[in-house]
């Protein structure tokens, strides 16, 4: 374990790390309730990768991630009562309850989004890191994103495009070993996926994603180098998620014994470990850190579950801006009515008919599942 | 707009010069680029080569590299850097280099350029434009020859313009670049070399969603897009002048927004409508928009919506068959003449 902190950062650490265990272990409790529908990907076990490099990162930076981003946003200071909220589709979740566990989204943190197409986000990360080189900024893209996408296309594409323009992106990989269920000996021909970087010519560089410190210290440096020389990079960081890939995965494909194993360097707990031993923290600073998380992840779902649902008459609303270049849209050309003039709020009787037919539908069904005690 | 527009030289303002329609676009993204430093150009051979079809002729040397970049042969990553950028406030004008390669970027124009303002609840906004030009005429075969217009205009969040004069190329094309929202611009091949006379002037814009009546009639409303724009107003020339028939011509200019208000109004009056596309009938734009006709001007309908559309096969290469596969002027008037079923004209009242 690299050198240890100070004391605030330590404290910042572990409490950050603390935070996304538990609201990840509440989530699943909150998906078994249905409370939360969808998928639900959780990152328990990849805490370290996650805190290791938003720690290291400056608020004018960029970060983006894939479907399993609750962590990432709580890790950047959104607020888990946000968060939660969107896992639960409330009005007051970072979406409005239109993305869902995989599309958190958070500009003012500079959190620009989880992405539920694996690989998808990988262009979008270049094209953030291009508006920083156009206005030229200095701020740098941190853009994760699971071993599994290593093998898309757009893996390719963007490591060439970003090579080539020399875009200020740390590109990471968050190597928990398998992509959905299958193993990554299984679905790449070279497992060591930072030798990927040699084909485009940048640097790649492989570190334990289960050390906080680690994390903390080489992506800073990846961070510095890339700010400084303006050139992408690609860092592969490995990890593992204790969960199965999402909440609906009955783990064919792996060991408990393999899963123990890996509990063995709990982020989390080595951490804590290491931070005791050496003195910068106490048994009470532990204990603080966990009864705080516990606090904040206890009001967030009291937030979640007593926010409004979304509004119906909003279906319509933020699918387009209207401005001088387009002065009206028709929502749903169904309408007998004339169209021009008509807004999101205006919508036609057709689509109003369909929405209040879907939510009468959805509150029937949440109302059987929540009488059943279970999600189907 | 931008405060600088004051201090801009207002250059003609009012009157207009003749152009061809690759010159129009260009003009729409020099003049833009001027206005606004976040507007850029990037695509394959858009820069050094200056546009497979010649329509960013010029630019590089305007504007340098920064703003005209030359991209590697990477659709899906093209449009997704131009996506990532303008949620960074950036103004990309992305060229594809046809219709046809776009198919290639369609994760990142559905799933994230139309996907992500609603997805994330309006709190990032993805201005940006993707020009694809298309259409067959070519002897190009079935790889490069596609009409899509069907296709984006079925996805919320998209817009999709489909300009037929170099007029409207400019001010639509403008018009797209200061939009909030992604648009998908399509262009057709064969129209690039047509000449027009095209408005002059900083601020001349031809907002979305405004449908031009481009003739005037009263027994039978024709719709066409692109090059069918012209193919339907040359055959309305003949139905008048061999037939005594009388043709509506309606070009949408833009198909998401619809301007259906100025189609039906058209249709109520003349009760017969003919719609014209090059791209496949399944699902076409004539499908949607004949549905839509059928659902709210059933009434004055006096006979069932005609559509004329590209055969359903792929398109092949000989230059006969190709032909044989594109709508003409003789499938429009017989499209007409079977809606009008010798009601009208000289044979009328047989």
């Amino acid at each position: 374990m690299a050198r240890i902190p100070d004391r605030q950062i330590c404290l910042d650490l572990l409490g950050r790390m603390c935070l996304i265990r538990r609201f990840e272990e509440e989530a699943g409790r909150q998906y078994q309730r249905a409370k939360a529908g969808g998928f639900l990907h959780l990152a328990i076990g990849e805490e370290a990768t996650i805190v290791g490099t938003t720690s290291v990162m400056r608020d004018d930076d960029f970060l983006i991630g894939t479907y399993r981003t609750h962590g990432h946003a709580l890790a950047r200071g959104t607020p888990a009562d946000e968060v939660m909220a969107e896992l639960f589709g409330k009005e007051t979740g970072t979406s409005g309850g239109r993305g869902g566990s995989m599309h958190i989204f958070d500009a003012e943190r500079r959190f620009m989004g989880g992405y539920g197409i694996v690989g998808g986000n990988l262009p979008l990360a270049a094209g953030l890191g291009l508006a920083s080189q156009y206005k030229g900024e200095d701020s740098v893209t941190v853009c994760m994103f699971g071993d599994g996408a290593s093998n898309t296309g757009n893996f390719g594409e963007t490591m060439n495009l970003a090579a080539l323009w020399e875009l200020p992106v740390v590109f990471l990989v968050e190597n928990n070993l398998y992509g959905m269920g299958t193993a990554i000996e299984r679905h790449s021909a070279v497992t060591d996926l930072s030798r990927k970087a040699e084909g485009y010519g940048i640097e790649g560089e492989r570190i334990d994603g289960m050390d906080v410190l680690e994390v903390r210290e080489r992506v800073g440096a990846h961070l510095e180098e890339v700010r400084e020389k303006g050139r992408p990079s690609l860092v592969e960081a490995f990890t593992y998620r204790y969960r199965g890939h999402s909440a609906a995965d009955p783990e064919v494909y792996r060991d408990k014994s393999e899963v123990e194993e890996w509990q063995q360097k709990d982020p989390i707990e080595t951490f804590i470990k290491a931070c005791l031993d050496d003195g910068v923290l106490n048994d009470d600073d532990v204990e603080s850190a966990r009864r705080e998380a516990d606090e904040t992840v206890e009001a967030a779902v009291k937030f979640a579950d007593e926010s409004p649902e979304p509004a119906l008459e909003s279906l319509y609303e933020e699918l387009y801006v209207v401005s001088e270049t387009m002065g009206w849209y028709a929502v749903d050309e169904r309408s007998p009515e004339p169209h021009r003039g008509e807004l999101g709020e205006d919508a036609p009787d057709v689509a109003k008919n369909l929405a209040e037919s879907g939510a009468a539908h959805a509150a029937e069904e949440q109302e059987r599942q929540s009488r059943e005690g279970v999600r189907d | 707009m931008s405060p600088d527009d004051a201090d801009s030289p207002a250059s003609n303002e009012g009157g207009t010069v003749e152009l061809r329609m690759r010159e129009a676009l260009r003009d729409a993204m020099t003049e833009e680029m001027r206005r606004d430093e976040d507007v850029f150009v990037m695509g394959e051979d858009v820069a050094v080569f200056q546009g497979a079809f010649k329509v960013t002729e010029g630019l590089l040397d305007e504007f340098g590299e920064k703003r005209v970049r030359d991209t590697p042969i990477s659709e899906n990553t093209i449009v997704g850097v131009g996506v990532g950028a303008a949620m960074a406030g950036l103004r990309p004008v992305v060229e594809l280099m046809t219709v046809n390669f776009s198919l290639l970027a369609l994760d990142q124009i559905i799933n994230h350029a139309a996907a992500i303002p609603y997805m994330f609840n309006g709190n990032v906004r993805v201005p940006m434009v993707i020009r694809m030009p298309g259409g067959g005429g070519h002897q190009l075969g079935p790889t490069h020859s596609h009409s899509f217009e069907a296709l984006y205009l079925q996805i919320p969040g998209l817009l999709v313009a489909c300009p037929s004069t170099p007029a409207d190329a400019k001010t639509l094309l403008k018009a797209a670049i200061r939009d909030e929202n992604p648009v998908i611009f399509v262009e057709h091949e064969s129209l690039y070399g047509i000449k027009g006379e095209v408005p002059e002037g900083e601020d001349v814009i031809q907002r979305f969603g405004e449908a031009a009546v481009r003739r005037e009639g009263t027994d039978v409303t024709i719709v066409g897009i692109l090059k069918m724009a012209h193919v339907a107003e040359r055959a309305a020339e003949e139905l008048e002048s061999e037939h005594g028939i009388s043709a509506e011509v309606i070009d949408p200019r833009t198909l998401r927004p619809l301007d259906l208000d100025t189609i039906l109004e058209s249709v109520k009056k003349t009760n017969r409508a003919v719609i014209v596309e090059e791209g496949w009938p399944h699902g076409g734009v004539g499908a949607n928009l004949s549905t839509l006709i059928t659902e709210q001007a059933f009434d004055y309908l006096d006979a069932p919506v005609q559509r004329v559309t590209g055969a359903d096969v792929h398109m092949p290469y000989s230059r006969r068959m190709e032909q044989a596969a594109m709508p003409h002027e003789e499938n429009v008037i017989e499209a007409v003449l079977a809606a009008t079923d010798g009601a009208i004209g000289p044979k009328g009242g047989d």
